[in-house]
């Protein structure tokens, strides 16, 4: 495939459960941006054609023409991206109802394809299927406890192990709603992939790109000395460590805090907002309630408190008021007081 | 303005009377909006007009459900999931009123200006990123080639203003990532985003809002960069009101009876937004003074006549209606609350005491066939439950503010039948005062035209509250935040506005946890299919018994006109619709430079 791929197709669902925050949030994306994408803004990129409903000129049919026609295989090579987590259809298959659909079958007035019947239909077409947000990694909000839809990501409705014909696991870009950048970014790397540019996209053990999820949040946030000294923020507002307000940041995979939100500003614990772990397979249920610490919080974050967290803050003390002061000889006079001995 | 006479529902339903043939056409989905939204319609091409409507929502989540027995501290964090950041601060609104508690005046401060950046933004991207689209040369051509040559030869009124020297260059400006609008816009939306996330940590969920206020860190730093986007943004209405105001007009003039494309009876919600610190304590015994003070104000208007500004009228007054939606009905459930905190008596299809019971099944126009349900507005006075529409947000929340007379910041002054916002000068214009007068339609024009005033609005209320959040740090007031505790029991409700319009959340306490929590956001208001008793929703409405303008005939026809209704209510469902032309010919395919096809 490689050198000869000139076109590459992005068939953008957006109509999983969710919000739509992440068709939302690519317009947003800077690094690279929307336009860089569709107008070819780096050297050596295929012309991407994005089918996405937010953006699209065209409406109904003349838009869903570039679903059938991927399905079809006359849109070589498509990367099929999912937006919301994917409903159990088969448990409502008794009533002929649906929970999530697009396009109709067979023209006005009647019923609606379901989200599900489109992901069975392209995903054996797609030369990369990349999930963004973490309803669609891992089920996300709409997938919570009691939930009535039996809502679930897509590597629990394909199957981890699923490898697209071109033999690209899932890729998947969690978070509540994804990154901007993260999405546009791993896009990017997808694209000159299938151009034959670059190497099989690098992923951690989730499916996720190794480089954006490698660290957690604690280790890139910028509150993270605040632990080390074990000085906590009690109220909110605070400029220090939210750990004791419910902040998940030491254990979750994110990169929010070193990229930003938007054009790197903003972010969570960052600038101020305890992280809720919605990057990862247990959010929400297992974060929740959020703002109160967990139990293993707790038990390091009263270690960093009552042992080598004071005794940093003391010895800290001592050097930087050392050093908080400008040294002796800098002071108007007839001598010059630094050492130098003239020589003249 | 245009030269078109009012024009009522009745008369526009009158057509002749003998047989004609009648097509049916869907659009599903429809595209530039968020969510899966169907429009399905019958259209009698012969007298070119729309003669049915159907709107039909393709997602069901359950939030309602799965949030039963939670930590009610948790939910502004689960509803902002719903759509985004407008139901985070719903959620803590309505959690501030259960919990007894007044958010410091900076955290309140703080919470308007990172709202007002929300609106400015879904104005700025909404409008010509989605919405215009509908107005932009390649369009036009493809639809009225007649009124593109027009536009061509027609000299933008405030030429020397905006800089584009006919309607065609301004129809040009909206083409899809070539134009200069539409490209300017993307990169204001991103500016305003910036400007969100310096107050509430990311967009579209935000990080930093909490119940008591928000636990962004607040420095003059924080302000500062507020500031000086802020004023960049100013100078940008400077010029995009003036070039808006251009092209929808020319519609007018160009195609004689353009106002009664998505015209509809004159009957609007809002619920009013950007509490004032002054007087806003959260309590619902005084939410009726409260609510009045707010920077928008709160109000229904039934039929063109203003009938309330009162938060707890309006509160009481709120009916969820099933009839063509995917539910069975509450009627047997428990009454959570029979009175509300002032006494007042609390009906059984008010949202309190809604719950929710989904029951899935082939859809079926002539009976069941969406799921979103149907909220209304019950008249005390003719006891109807009436059929309003949140005018895509700005058009409700200008008519009702400007018509109430009560907001006057000096930025921002109503008058009773206007608005005038008073522009300071920024870095490249001089001072300058916009005014948006009370149309005389309720019709796609002015929803979209009162969506670009819109952007002066917020930034106008930014201005101010950034102004107030200044006099807080320098004095040193930095707290944004007050603790506080759960009760045992609780009743409470919030009253917002999302950018596209009225939002409420209702909840029930009890033993800590959340017995029923229920949210309406503006998409069920405008987005509803027929009720039970047969009231069809405003998209429905708004579409139905409306005259074809497009020179197209059917067999490649894009329905721009219903489009255009359908946009002007900046739908978003997480629901959309879906284009069927017919027989299912395929309209010509268009040239698309940009890649995007």
């Amino acid at each position: 495939m490689a050198d000869e791929v000139t076109d590459i197709h992005v068939i953008w669902m957006d109509t999983g459960l969710g919000c739509g925050g992440e068709s939302v949030a690519v317009t947003s994306a800077t690094n690279p941006s929307i336009e860089d994408i569709v107008l070819g803004a780096l050297p050596g990129m295929p012309t991407v054609h994005l089918h996405n409903l937010v953006l699209d000129f065209n409406n109904g049919d003349e838009f869903m023409e570039a679903w059938y026609k991927a399905e079809r295989g006359e849109l070589d090579p498509f990367v099929l991206v999912m937006e919301g987590s994917i409903p159990n259809e088969e448990s409502i298959a008794d009533t002929g109802g649906y929970w999530a659909g697009l396009g109709t079958r067979d023209g006005a007035f009647s019923q609606p394809i379901t989200t599900n019947e489109w992901i069975d239909r392209l995903s054996p077409q797609a030369a990369a299927v990349v999930c963004v947000g973490t309803c669609a990694t891992n089920g996300g909000i709409p997938a919570m406890k009691n939930n009535p839809t039996g809502a679930m990501g897509m590597q629990d409705y394909l199957g981890k192990d699923w490898t697209s014909k071109l033999g690209v696991p899932i890729v998947n870009i969690p978070g509540c709603p994804a990154q901007p950048d993260n999405m546009t970014e791993t896009l990017l790397y997808l694209i000159f992939q299938l151009a034959g540019a670059s190497p099989m996209i690098p992923l951690d053990d989730e499916h996720r790109p190794e480089w954006l999820f490698n660290r957690t949040v604690h280790e890139s946030c910028n509150r993270a000395a605040f632990y080390e000294q074990g000085d906590f923020a009690e109220e909110y507002g605070s400029h220090k460590c939210l750990v004791k307000l419910g902040c998940d940041g030491p254990v979750v995979h994110c990169n929010v805090p070193r990229r930003g939100w938007q054009n790197g500003v903003g972010g969570c614990p960052n600038v101020g907002g305890i992280c809720i772990g919605c990057t990862m397979p247990g959010f929400p249920d297992k974060f929740m309630p959020f703002m109160d610490e967990s139990i293993g919080a707790k038990f390091s974050s009263n270690t960093a408190r009552f042992t080598y967290g004071p005794l940093l803050r003391f010895f800290r003390g001592i050097t930087q008021d050392k050093k908080d002061n400008e040294p002796s000889w800098r002071k108007r006079g007839k001598k010059v007081t630094s050492g130098y001995e003239r020589d003249w | 303005m245009a030269n078109g006479t009012t024009t009522s529902t009745e008369q526009k339903t009158a057509t002749s009377g003998k047989n004609v043939q009648i097509k049916e056409m869907s659009w599903d989905p429809i595209t530039r909006i968020v969510g899966s939204l169907g429009i399905h319609t019958k259209i009698d091409f012969e007298n070119r007009e729309i003669k049915e409507a159907y709107s039909t929502s393709m997602i069901f989540r359950g939030f309602d459900i799965f949030m039963r027995g939670t930590d009610p501290r948790d939910s502004h964090f689960i509803t902002s999931r719903i759509c985004g950041d407008n139901h985070c601060t719903c959620s803590v609104l309505n959690q501030n009123m259960a919990y007894g508690i007044k958010p410091p005046p900076l955290g309140e401060y703080i919470l308007n200006l990172g709202e007002a950046a929300d609106y400015m933004f879904d104005h700025a991207i909404y409008n010509d990123n989605m919405c215009n689209v509908d107005y932009c040369e390649e369009m036009v051509k493809q639809t009225n080639p007649s009124v593109l040559e027009k536009a061509n030869n027609t000299k933008a009124p405030n030429s020397d203003i905006h800089g584009y020297r006919t309607i065609g260059d301004i129809m040009r400006g909206f083409n899809p990532f070539t134009g200069k609008t539409y490209n300017e816009s993307l990169q204001i939306a991103r500016l305003t985003r910036e400007m969100f996330c310096l107050m509430e940590g990311r967009h579209t969920h935000p990080s930093t809002l909490v119940p008591g206020g928000v636990s962004t860190n607040v420095t003059h730093q924080t302000l500062t960069d507020y500031y000086v986007r802020l004023m960049k943004f100013i100078e940008y209405c400077k010029k995009a009101i003036p070039m808006h105001d251009d092209i929808y007009d020319f519609f007018y003039d160009a195609l004689p009876g353009y106002e009664q494309v998505g015209f509809r009876k004159t009957n609007l919600v809002c619920w009013g937004s950007f509490d004032d610190p002054e007087y806003c304590d959260h309590k619902y015994k005084n939410m009726s003074s409260w609510g009045e003070k707010r920077f928008i104000t709160p109000g229904v208007v039934i039929d063109g006549e203003l009938v309330t500004t009162d938060l707890v009228d309006i509160n009481l007054g709120i009916r969820i209606l099933l009839g063509s939606s995917y539910y069975q009905d509450w009627d047997n459930d428990e009454m959570f609350v029979k009175e509300d905190p002032l006494g007042n008596p609390v009906d059984r299809n008010h949202p309190w005491n809604k719950t929710t019971h989904p029951r899935p099944g082939k859809r079926d126009f002539t009976d069941k066939y969406s799921w979103v349900t149907s909220p209304r507005w019950h008249d005390k006075r003719t006891g109807t439950d009436v059929c309003c529409d949140t005018g895509g947000g700005p058009f409700a929340r200008q008519w009702v503010t400007a018509k109430a007379g009560l907001v006057d910041i000096g930025y921002i002054k109503a008058t009773g039948d206007s608005l005038e916002f008073n522009l300071p000068k920024t870095i490249g214009m001089p001072e300058m005062q916009q005014v948006w007068k009370i149309p005389e339609w309720s019709n796609a024009i002015e929803r979209d035209r009162a969506r670009a005033y819109h952007m002066t609005y917020a930034a106008m209320v930014g201005l101010h509250c950034l102004e107030k959040a200044l006099e807080e740090v320098r004095a040193g007031r930095t707290k944004t935040w007050t603790p506080f505790e759960v009760p045992k029991n609780a009743v409470s409700c919030g009253f917002h506005e999302a950018a596209r319009g009225v939002l409420s959340h209702h909840m029930t306490i009890r033993d800590g946890k959340v017995a029923n929590y229920q949210m309406f956001p503006p998409t069920p208001w405008n987005a509803s299919p027929r009720d039970s008793n047969g009231v069809p929703g405003p998209y429905e409405d708004a579409i139905q018994n409306t005259p074809i303008f497009e020179e197209n005939g059917p067999d490649d026809f894009k329905g721009i006109d219903i489009m255009r209704a359908v946009r002007s209510f900046d739908p978003c469902l997480p629901c959309g619709v879906h284009m069927y032309t017919g027989k299912g010919k395929m309209v010509k395919k268009m040239h698309t430079p940009t890649g995007m096809s």
